[in-house]
């Protein structure tokens, strides 16, 4: 947690991991340090390792978004990449030649071109993709798990038909083909593509969109646990666990599942926007069911519901096929003299054994929330008492 | 004497070819504690659900403290004064029981996200409000001891106590209570009874569901029976008790009319 003062209030006091400021300051700060050296210290592998940090701050932002959803108010989400999509194409739309090019009057209203800032973008584009969320969110309120799991689906399915598709008779979003030449971030007077000197400093492009995007994920993450900790994350929760006693206790049930439907997409329609500006091109094939799932798994693996578990799994799964590509394929072509198993094949089946293996040994995920009752009664008795040894019993 | 709280008349309800509810009414008086009873199947749980919104009433009038309100929604209803409880409890089970009171103080909360993501100062003022008071309740209730267990790890009886803190976070004018007594041992009936005596006293009206007798006899100041849908008598316990109505209900014609020949 970044802000102290919150963990303190997060956990009433006595408890055991109510931690002194001074450790959660010196915590931040090495985690801090650590997050600027890193690109430097992984530089001199190769930028594929800083690009891939990249994707994984991407990642981040997107496993969030989905936690909110999934995790915090319990409602399955198979299209969440769908949200991705919308702020991904409001930035592209916004600013490249591609609405120029084939609406005349937009050229004669812009001779310069649409160059919309990604500073009004982003806000933009989260709330087309809040307004989704909302779209999807409304018809699916009375429906639960399976059933809702399969219309959240189909969403994300129309919306990249829909960018496959919108390119005849009137070309919106050129089709398969995707739209190129979209404008990299500009911080002031800085174009994070072609940095030059900052500050003195020459840093490559890559190292400035890894700080961009690690700070926007940081932010995320900030923005999730002041959420969870909320009157508002209580009532998600509360909504998760039982939705009658929920209605029961006065939580206006539709209004605050179409708030978790309509903050999630937020998330994903911001991490949307700076994938366009990172990459400077979009296409649907980015936003395919397939994706859905990962950003799924990522929550899944790392922990339902736990924001430090979340990113774990996030970064986790974001950075394993350019660990795969820089261990296995040198691995084989040293044993076997060539690659038997590519990477990306080997990917899929990485993803699925991970799966598998957390369903049968960590189904909470791989840092879950942790049973707070159990690890307060400990500390405070010393020895666990009836209850605590009942809960302890159970298998997780 | 004392005023009216709640007062609900003609209600009906029907599923289908089963009619739950006859113009059923049942009026309440201001920090009573009342009963309604009736055998297994007789609606009085449907009668609950309709009172707090679960379940759409076909017909009726409902009004508390004067107001009328038709249960369309139940948060709508947990707004204007009723809580309640479960007969098959209903807790948050992976939230904290003290998360769980704290829940309950959602309705009467209004930090929104855009709060709660700036930590506004009427925020964090709000959210140390709501803890205080949800320890305090939980404290008040008897179950302080696991504010920061999960729900489902605590005892049986411990649930339904938690369940009650849970209602009673809501400030409400009414506590609805569906057979809070229910797989409840001697020991955990007695506290339960002291309890609902001491919430009471404090000047919360309670509407109670319940099968076991005496309890509902030591307890309340007027009960309702229900048989089929239908009111079948109304009075002070006593009077209940000895109603050959609600006697014919519960044992059968043979004994009613054993009653009825003593009576006379």
């Amino acid at each position: 947690m970044s802000d102290p003062a919150a963990s303190e209030r997060a956990n009433p006091p006595g408890s055991a991991s109510g931690r002194p400021p001074s450790q959660v300051y010196a915590a931040t700060a090495a985690v801090g340090l650590a997050l600027i050296a890193l690109p430097w210290l992984l530089g001199p592998f190769g930028s594929a390792w800083v690009r891939g940090l990249c994707f994984a701050a991407l990642y981040v932002m997107l496993a969030l978004g989905l936690n909110i959803v999934v995790g915090f108010a319990g409602l399955l989400d198979l299209g969440y990449i769908a949200f991705y999509a919308v702020g991904a194409y409001t930035y592209a739309l916004l600013a490249s030649p591609h609405l120029t090019e084939h609406f005349p009057a937009l050229a004669h209203a812009f001779p310069a071109g649409l160059h919309v800032s990604i500073w009004l973008a982003l806000p933009i584009g989260a709330s087309l993709a809040a307004a989704f969320g909302i779209l999807l969110g409304a018809p699916v309120l009375k429906l639960r798990g399976d059933y809702l799991a399969i219309v959240t689906l189909g969403f994300g399915e129309i919306i990249r038909i829909f960018l496959n598709n919108l390119n005849a008779p009137l070309n919106f979003t050129n089709g398969p083909s995707g739209i190129t030449l979209i404008d990299p971030v500009r911080i002031g007077s800085v174009d994070l593509a072609h940095p030059g000197s900052v500050l003195g400093f020459r840093p490559s492009s890559l190292v400035l969109y890894y700080y961009l995007l690690v700070s926007m994920a940081l932010l995320a993450m900030l923005v999730c646990i002041r959420l969870q900790d909320s009157r508002l994350g209580r009532a998600w929760m509360a909504i998760r666990e039982d939705e009658v006693a929920a209605k029961a206790m006065g939580i206006n049930v539709r209004n605050v599942k179409l708030l978790a439907f309509s903050l999630g997409a937020t998330f994903g329609g911001v991490a949307g926007g700076l994938f366009a500006a990172f990459q400077g091109f979009v296409s649907p094939e980015s936003f395919s069911l397939m994706e859905s799932i990962v950003v799924l798994s990522m929550v899944v693996l790392g922990g339902l519901g736990h924001v430090p578990g979340v990113v774990l799994g996030a970064v986790m799964l974001a950075m394993l096929p350019e660990a795969l590509r820089h261990t296995v394929v040198p691995l084989q072509e040293a044993i076997f003299g060539r690659v038997l198993i590519d990477a990306e094949v080997l990917r899929m089946l990485l993803y699925g054994l991970a799966t598998v293996g957390i369903m049968l040994y960590r189904p909470r995920g791989l840092w879950p929330a942790p049973e707070h009752g159990v690890r307060r009664a400990l500390a405070r008795n010393g020895a666990p008492g009836p209850a605590v040894a009942q809960s302890g019993s159970r298998d997780g | 004497m004392a005023e009216c709280l709640l007062r609900a008349g003609s209600v009906n309800k029907r599923f289908g070819g089963l009619q739950a509810l006859s113009d059923v009414q049942i009026q309440i008086e201001r920090n009573q504690i009342y009963g309604l009873i009736g055998p297994n199947g007789a609606g009085k749980t449907t009668f609950f659900n309709v009172l707090t919104g679960l379940l759409k009433p076909d017909s009726g009038r409902f009004e508390l403290c004067g107001l009328p309100y038709w249960p369309s929604d139940a948060h709508r209803v947990a707004k204007a004064g009723i809580a309640r409880t479960f007969q098959n409890i209903r807790l948050f089970p992976d939230m904290t029981a003290l998360e769980n009171v704290m829940v309950g103080r959602h309705v009467r909360t209004h930090a929104n996200a855009l709060d709660a993501v700036l930590r506004t100062r009427r925020a964090r003022t709000e959210e140390s409000a709501i803890r205080s008071a949800a320890r305090q309740l939980i404290d008040e209730i008897g179950i302080g001891r696991y504010a920061g267990h999960l729900a489902r790890t605590l005892p049986y009886g411990d649930q339904r106590r938690l369940e009650i803190a849970r209602a009673l976070a809501t400030e409400p004018k009414l506590l609805a209570l569906d057979e809070p007594a229910a797989g409840m041992n001697a020991t955990e009936k007695a506290g339960l009874r002291e309890l609902l005596v001491t919430i009471r006293a404090k000047g919360v009206t309670i509407l109670l569901i319940e099968h076991d007798v005496k309890l509902v006899m030591g307890l309340c100041d007027c009960v309702t029976v229900l048989d089929y849908g239908k009111v079948i008598s109304v009075g002070t316990p006593i009077q209940v008790q000895r109603d050959p109505d609600v006697i014919e209900a519960y044992l059968g014609r043979p004994h009613a009319a054993l009653v009825r020949q003593e009576m006379r």
